[in-house]
């Protein structure tokens, strides 16, 4: 089946994001394909590549954007949510000019508009929404 | 019970204790016939035995299937025991199984 | 450390049958920007022609409260957004009564939203359907995909 995931909210504060990972792998595991993974809300904060957390525990962009090399998974990051909450890809900077190296989007996330999140919701199977 | 023509048994997320939110009672006041619901977070907490929630799940039993998610318990340190009896423990690949199984989810949020 | 921006995916296959969409509203305005962004995907999600509703449950009828003055937060009020669905073709907006009666509210606490019905001589009508749980319940068992925020 192909699978769409929304997660809500951001790393850390919430579990959201976690509970959504482990959701992606298992159906992975099961063979599932997964047509996309859409961050809105505070969940374009896992989209960042500037988080430091502490080393004995996980790291929540470096789970995402490995999972997302392993599998070809596609993780959008709404425009919207993002330019709110100031998680920018090279264009994006530019065109607001941040700035040189303001852009902060993390490997394997890419920054699109809310029409991804309609689209993958007619396109896949089953559409699961991870939140607070 | 049949299901009408357009109705289709749905699976329902709950994220939040019923001790925090309104989020599990009003899943309850919305659920269907044969759907089944899923606790996940701090959703687990509506799994425990002996609370004042505890009757909002039991008695829906009847009509609703109700899953833990095995993981967020044992995080929380719920026990099987602690919790009401026959509920169903899955882990991440349950949760995976019983979205292909419903033909849509909702999350309580 | 250079980013290599990840690929957009190939081109979608033959469009499908339409698709229920619903959008769950539980959450009061202001407080969190979740009304507002679940607004935002709505109108965007108008230009995909799918069957799309919106429910009003739980504090999301507290976002239909007429006369909200967002001047002394500081914040841009969005009320009118609401009105403007009509034209966007989003023509149901379902408002639970069980969700009013306990907040103490009735349906002329609410903004009157309406749209023009292009099939009935684009006569004004109300896009707010007033649903008991019940009714609600049914409307979500109905649905294929069901965001909620």
């Amino acid at each position: 089946m192909k699978f769409a995931i929304l997660v809500n909210e951001g790393p850390y504060t919430h579990q959201a994001s976690d509970t959504a990972y482990q959701f992606t792998k298992a159906a992975i595991e099961k063979g599932h394909e997964i047509y996309r993974v859409f961050f809105y809300h505070d969940g374009v904060n896992n989209g960042t590549r500037l988080t430091v957390p502490p080393q004995d525990d996980r790291n929540i962009q470096k789970n995402w954007s490995e999972l997302a090399a392993a599998h070809k998974l596609d993780l959008v990051v709404c425009i919207a949510a993002a330019q709110r909450r100031g998680i920018l890809d090279e264009g994006e900077a530019k065109r607001h000019g941040k700035g040189e190296g303001a852009a902060n989007i993390a490997p394997g996330f890419r920054i699109s508009g809310l029409g991804q999140l309609i689209e993958m919701g007619i396109e896949s199977d089953r559409l699961v929404v991870f939140g607070d | 019970m049949p299901l009408g023509s357009l109705r289709k048994a749905m699976l329902h997320t709950v994220n939040k204790s019923p001790f925090e939110t309104t989020a599990l009672q009003s899943c309850l006041a919305h659920v269907s016939k044969g759907d089944a619901v899923l606790l996940i977070e701090d959703g687990v907490f509506g799994a425990l035995k002996g609370t004042v929630a505890s009757g909002d799940v039991w008695s829906r039993r009847v009509d609703v299937s109700f899953f833990v998610l095995a993981p967020d318990a044992a995080a929380r340190g719920l026990t099987k025991d602690r919790l009401i009896d026959g509920i169903g423990m899955i882990d991440y690949g349950g949760f995976v199984d019983l979205v292909a199984k419903y033909k849509a989810s909702q999350a309580w949020l | 450390m250079t980013t290599e921006p990840a690929k957009a995916p190939a081109a979608k296959p033959a469009p499908k049958a339409p698709k229920k969409f619903l959008y769950v509203n539980r959450k009061a305005p202001y407080g969190t920007i979740y009304a507002l962004e679940s607004l935002e995907v709505v109108l965007i999600g108008a230009a995909f022609d799918q069957q799309v509703s919106l429910a009003f449950l739980d504090d999301g009828v507290f976002q239909l409260i007429k006369g909200q003055d967002t001047k002394g937060i500081g914040m841009k009020g969005f009320a009118n957004t609401y009105r403007a669905l009509g034209d966007y073709g989003v023509t149901k907006l379902y408002v639970e009564n069980e969700s009013l009666n306990a907040r103490g509210l009735t349906l002329q606490d609410l903004q009157a939203i309406t749209f023009e019905d292009e099939k009935d001589g684009f006569k004004e009508k109300p896009s707010i359907i007033p649903v008991t749980r019940a009714e609600l319940a049914k409307v979500m068992s109905e649905q294929d995909v069901i965001l909620s925020f």
